[in-house]
């Protein structure tokens, strides 16, 4: 059964302090049921007390938490049907694995045939068979990894939280684990919350993220919308890459309005999101968003740059653009041509820009 | 699993040194590797030397005694007899043993149950107040033992502070009669051994991560469940080294049962004092001594084997 308005969590003007500094700043927010959603952020924004929160780790100052309609602001954690999976695994190190699963069966006093068949499903579902009288000392990271997932999702948690959980894993198990995770989450139909410091790892897996900022949640929206429209120079600038750059308002005109930097380069950007008797705004340009050629470039906004710097990454080249007016901006291309560089430092290109691609982050 | 108590049987480190020399050495390699050894000898000398003064060779004397006879001044006479290890087993010394190890025991149960919440506790508590805290409990060794314990005698006696607290508040149970009964005695023991129960612990939860009792928690484990079944287990070894340290000294202890017992309760520590002073009787005294040397041992054994066990 989930809770009122399709809401499995809920989170009514929490407030959470530690002595002279708020981590927590009178934060609502709603989870569906069946959601992934990733508290993001840089670390010390508050997202690990916001988890602990849900955990029942920690008792909010002002505020209330609920959980599938009821709630559970004061109760403690091992009255909750949330689990969690803890940064450093806080596996037991005295209990193999079986015994590290079963954990929360033993809790709950299952009857230990049930408990049995429930450790062999969850151990299965997570690859793990043939470990079960593994020590913890004795996996590797990854397997530690799993060991601590199994032992969480086997309490058949409303709402399973997640800290850093993959945080110490290398690149590529981490990628892979990503995946995995998302792909059991769907299975298993089960509400997510994560949280991570990675803005990459929060896009490969969220529904939606939360992207949390000096205690409070900046901007919640669904990994598209956070991305292509950021609402704060912080949203913009700490998901991906940003050119944040601040203009003059020139003139509107009906669904376009025309601003102009410090150095006199002008564009053309969308009116819609600006509010009336602005004068100033900050824009965000996304680096991959700035189309670069040699040849004559058609489009709202074009502008001559030079190649400032240029470094080869790969799949893209990253390069550092200065305008004839001085303006730096950083953009991305992509490298299509195997057999030599599109772009070398020093070269004049034309540079173009889309109406949409120029995203208002702030007014005034 | 670290072994709970550092200290092993004595001579630990000739027995590693001898072990690397079973191992076959490559002939080339042989004059690089001499060097080295010879300096680890030299350095480990003045431990050796201190080793087989004070522990091997007063065992050694010990134990050749304990087989020997006393003539009627009470001189040792070199003939071998196994009338010593009779008499241990005579009633009258194996009640007193059994009183040792009833009393050592109480001490050490008590000594856990007011220690480990104590221990906890510091262990728990913020990083800048553990270190006070921890100066607290040893504070008292600042002070000899013998002050202490006197301290005790004025605290506990017919007209001492207790009973003039007690009476002070018109309790009918005062005056009580507290100094030299059983129960001074394991009040002293307690307070003597406290600390070397205190700390061990505290040295097993401080490495406690803090995150595997809220996974507990977490999982469903209510305050007593996520004691019994992780706390206490993470901190078995502590409890063990514990138990080593009060159990093993308490037992022999004489000074205590003394002065705060009055000498009325001896136990197995005054018999065996009473065999080398008073009685002059040092081959009964060896032999007290050298069976309650393997009681020890096979305490020792048997306390690191369960600890091996639960790691």
């Amino acid at each position: 059964m989930n809770g009122v308005n399709g809401t499995m969590v809920e989170l009514r003007s929490v407030t959470k302090r530690f002595g002279p500094c708020t981590a927590v700043d009178d934060v609502s927010l709603a989870i569906h049921p069946g959601e992934f959603i990733t508290l993001l952020g840089p670390s010390g924004c508050g997202k690990t007390t916001l988890l602990r929160l849900l955990a029942g780790f920690e008792t909010p100052d002002h505020g209330a938490v609920f959980l599938d309609g009821a709630e559970v602001t004061h109760l403690p954690p091992y009255r909750r049907n949330v689990n969690q999976v803890f940064q450093s695994y806080a596996l037991f190190p005295h209990m193999n694995v079986r015994d590290n699963i079963g954990f929360g069966l033993r809790m709950q006093r299952v009857p230990e045939a049930e408990a049995a068949t429930r450790i062999r499903e969850v151990i299965e579902m997570v690859s793990l068979t043939g470990m079960e009288d593994r020590q913890p000392h004795q996996l590797s990271g990854g397997q530690r990894q799993r060991v601590a997932l199994a032992r969480a999702l086997i309490c058949r948690p409303k709402v399973l939280l997640l800290d850093e959980p993959l945080s110490a894993l290398d690149a590529k198990l981490r990628h892979a684990m990503q995946l995995e995770l998302k792909r059991l989450q769907r299975l298993l139909g089960l509400t997510f919350v994560y949280v991570t410091h990675d803005q990459e790892e929060a896009l490969t897996m969220s529904d939606r993220i939360a992207l949390m900022n000096r205690g409070r949640i900046e901007q919640l929206d669904d990994t598209f919308a956070i991305y292509h429209k950021p609402r704060t120079a912080f949203a913009a600038d700490f998901l991906g890459q940003a050119n944040l750059l601040n203009a003059d308002l020139v003139s509107r005109n009906g669904t376009t309005a025309l601003v102009r930097l410090p150095d006199g380069l002008e564009f053309t950007i969308n009116s819609g999101e600006l509010p009336a008797g602005a004068r100033r705004v900050l824009v965000s340009i996304r680096p991959e968003k700035i189309y670069i050629s040699k040849r004559r470039v058609h489009a709202v906004n074009v502008f001559i740059a030079r190649i400032e710097e240029e470094i080869f990454q790969g799949a893209m080249d990253q390069l550092l653009l200065v305008t004839e007016s001085g303006t730096q901006l950083h953009a991305l291309a992509a490298n299509e041509s195997a057999m030599q560089k599109a772009f070398h430092e020093g070269d004049r290109v034309y540079c173009g820009l889309h109406l949409d691609d120029i995203v208002i982050v702030q007014a005034e | 699993m670290n072994a709970p108590v550092r200290a092993g049987p004595p001579g630990d480190g000739v027995g590693e040194a001898m072990e690397a020399d079973d191992t076959p050495v490559p002939a080339a390699a042989e004059l690089d590797r001499r060097k080295p050894r010879l300096l680890a000898w030299l350095l480990l000398a003045p431990l050796l030397v201190w080793l087989a003064g004070f522990v091997v060779a007063p065992t050694a004397i010990l134990f050749v005694y304990s087989f020997c006879e006393r003539d009627e001044v009470g001189r040792v006479v070199y003939h071998f007899t196994w009338d010593n290890y009779r008499r241990v087993f005579d009633p009258i010394y194996l009640h007193i043993f059994w009183r040792s190890i009833l009393y050592a025991g109480l001490t050490t149960v008590i000594c856990v149950v007011i220690g480990y919440p104590v221990a906890y506790f510091i262990a728990r508590a913020r990083e800048e107040w553990r270190h006070k805290l921890l100066l607290l409990v040893m504070i008292p060794f600042w002070t000899s033992f013998l002050i202490r314990t006197y301290a005790w005698i004025t605290i506990l006696k017919q007209e001492g502070l207790l009973n003039g607290f007690l009476q002070s508040l018109a309790l009918p149970v005062a005056p009580l009669d507290l100094l030299y009964t059983p129960t001074a005695v394991v009040i002293g023991l307690v307070y003597a051994y406290l600390p070397f129960m205190i700390l061990p612990i505290y040295g097993s939860a401080e490495k406690l991560e803090n995150a595997v009792i809220e996974a507990a928690y977490d999982l469903g484990a209510g305050p007593l469940r996520a004691f019994s079944a992780v706390i206490v287990p993470l901190t078995m070894p502590g409890i063990a080294a514990g138990t080593l340290l009060v159990f093993v000294p308490a037992i022999g202890m004489f000074a205590i049962t003394d002065l705060m017992g009055g000498a009325k309760v001896p136990m197995i520590g005054n018999v065996i004092q009473n065999q080398f002073l008073q009685a002059r009787d040092w081959p009964f005294g060896a032999a007290l001594g050298v069976v309650f040397m393997l009681m020890f041992a096979v305490t020792y054994w048997i306390v690191q084997r369960r600890g091996a066990q639960m790691a």
